[in-house]
């Protein structure tokens, strides 16, 4: 049976008149601009980005501002606006080669073609509380407009560098990009956004889901496959962030567009592998690639996409990392919060029914429990959790 | 710009089209709206308005692979037909309507007649500004390069 319950419209405006008072804060604190964040929380703007499935660094800030910082609840709000786009259309693949690089780094040469640059990070910072941050008035950043060293004047900078695998894929040491079992090239990759999935999916749709999914989640499982729960030998490959120009192939047009540059993070993982089932002895490879500066959440997904491929390589997939299905089905935080937050809305008549069938089972119970005339503490003691529970629900 | 080398493409002439394309939707809008009044001194036809939506993004599997869906961006379009007759299209990565309508003018006056005037009055100076802003970003990146020096240990019997 379902009853419909009426009532609270008036308690729900306030609350959310509330929490709009709450978010603003102290009146005498200056309010937050949705630029301040677009420019000063561009790593949150990131990940809003990415897990919202849809690249718009102003977008992200503003959904940062009217969530509060709620990273999740901001996500949300930038993927119910992108239902409410058309699309256009579908971009060429992104030439991460042509990357205008802000950062790349490979924990796998120390010399290698166009160098090691560690573009803004908080590698090798100290982790100590910056002070000078806290400090009322204007923080003076430091300037950035000194000329480079002159041992760096060597390479051309800014220009495109290759990538790290590219050496190794010349001797064969490593597998050549993309799945052995992929569809060709010409086809248009699989959506999930228009398809629904099935397992297994195909690696395309594997890494779609996964760069829009909770990189708390992907990273936790990445680390488990260090731990030992499907390890698969990782080494950092190469890492690169920087803005890539964006090619779009319309209907009206013969020709690529060009629309502009994005910000991209990229990690390439090279995993151990001995061998087998008729390949050589070679280095295999798992990708990572994110919205903004988001070297973590790069990372975290080219472990996983690593781990979810142990069957191409006739690897025991035993591990949670490498369970597709647990993976693929868990990583979206949308859908979990939705889930998880849906146990708030009214369950009375469930509940309710529940509550019948407990004291029924507990009746059967004591009576089993206790042959014979019933001690008259017992009734006294069981009638008054009854009230107690009746009240509650009243 | 390499990543589109096609001959077809090249003797078609659309690839000078598509290199001013590609300087209108680099630009800042700041340095575009200063055209605003010359653009629009004589009339022209709205084809389509300044429209806000997205495209999809496409990676590879290992930058090289075959393609997978990133995820969407918002793109804003617009076509206008000048006098002339020249229809111009633009796309523009994020949601700003008068950058999107002012590139497509450019890209319509540049099929014109006065194709020359244009791009040395806006194209030239887009471009000087575009490479100025990266090589900028470029110095700063420069000095955060690695220089690896190692330290001389002397023989090392276990080769």
């Amino acid at each position: 049976m379902y009853v419909a319950v009426k009532g609270g419209e008036r308690a729900i405006e306030n609350a959310h008149r509330l929490l709009a008072h709450k978010r603003r804060g102290n009146p005498e604190a200056p309010e937050l601009a949705v630029s301040q964040i677009r420019e000063q929380m561009f790593l949150a703007v990131a990940r809003v980005m990415s897990e919202g499935a849809l690249h718009d660094p102003g977008l992200a800030a503003l959904a940062l501002k009217q969530a509060a910082g709620d990273l999740v609840e901001a996500v949300f709000l930038l993927r119910a606006y992108r239902t409410t786009l058309p699309r256009f259309c579908g971009s060429r693949p992104l030439d991460t080669g042509e990357m205008r690089i802000e950062r790349r780094i490979s924990a796998s040469y120390k010399d290698l073609p166009g160098g090691q640059r560690l573009g803004a990070t908080f590698d090798y910072t100290h982790r100590l509380l910056d002070f000078a941050l806290l400090a009322e008035g204007e923080y003076p950043a430091p300037r950035m407009d000194a000329p480079p060293p002159a041992a760096s004047a060597s390479a051309p900078e800014g220009d495109a560098v290759p990538h790290v695998m590219h050496l190794l894929a010349r001797e064969g040491l490593v597998e050549e990009a993309g799945s052995p079992n992929g569809a060709p090239v010409s086809a248009p990759p699989p959506d999930i956004t228009r398809e629904p999935i099935s397992f297994p999916a195909a690696r395309a749709k594997r890494l779609q889901i996964l760069a829009r999914g909770d990189e708390g989640f992907l990273l936790a499982l990445g680390y488990s496959t260090q731990r030992g729960y499907g390890r698969n030998h990782p080494f950092a490959g190469e890492i690169r962030i920087g803005r890539v120009d964006v090619w779009l192939e319309t209907e009206e047009l013969p020709f690529p567009v060009p629309t502009g540059e994005i910000e991209v993070s990229e990690c390439e993982m090279l995993n151990q592998f001995v061998g087998g089932r008729g390949q050589p002895p070679q280095f295999t490879r798992g990708y990572g690639l994110a919205f903004g500066q988001a070297e973590r959440k790069a990372m975290a997904m080219a472990l996983i996409d690593r781990a979810l491929r142990a069957g191409e390589y006739g690897e025991e997939a035993g591990a949670p990392a490498q369970q597709e299905e647990f993976v693929l089905a868990h990583c979206d935080n949308v859908e979990a919060a939705g889930f998880v937050s849906h146990l708030k809305l009214p369950h009375y008549v469930d509940f309710q029914s529940e509550l019948d069938l407990i004291r029924t089972l507990r009746r059967e119970y004591l009576n089993a429990q206790t042959p014979g005339p019933r001690p008259a503490h017992a009734d006294a003691a069981h009638g008054e959790a009854h009230d107690t529970l009746e009240e509650t629900h009243s | 710009m390499d990543t589109n080398h096609d001959p077809a493409l090249a003797s078609s002439g659309l690839q000078a089209r598509q290199q001013w394309m590609y300087t209108l939707a680099h630009a800042d809008i700041a340095d575009l709206l200063p055209f605003e009044t010359q653009l629009k001194t004589e009339s022209y036809q709205l084809i389509r308005p300044p429209e806000i939506g997205m495209a999809m993004v496409r990676g590879r599997m290992g930058a090289t692979g075959e393609p997978f869906n990133l995820g969407e961006m918002t793109v804003t379009r617009c076509v206008v037909q000048t006098n002339e007759a020249c229809i111009g299209y633009s796309y523009i990565a994020g949601r700003d309507k008068k950058h999107a309508e002012l590139a497509a003018l450019v890209d319509a006056y540049l099929q014109g007649t006065r194709h020359r005037f244009w791009m040395c009055q806006i194209i030239e100076l887009l471009d000087a500004r575009r490479l100025s802003r990266q090589a900028g970003k470029a110095r700063q990146n420069a000095s955060t390069r690695v220089d690896f020096f190692t330290l001389v240990r002397g023989e090392d019997d276990v080769a």
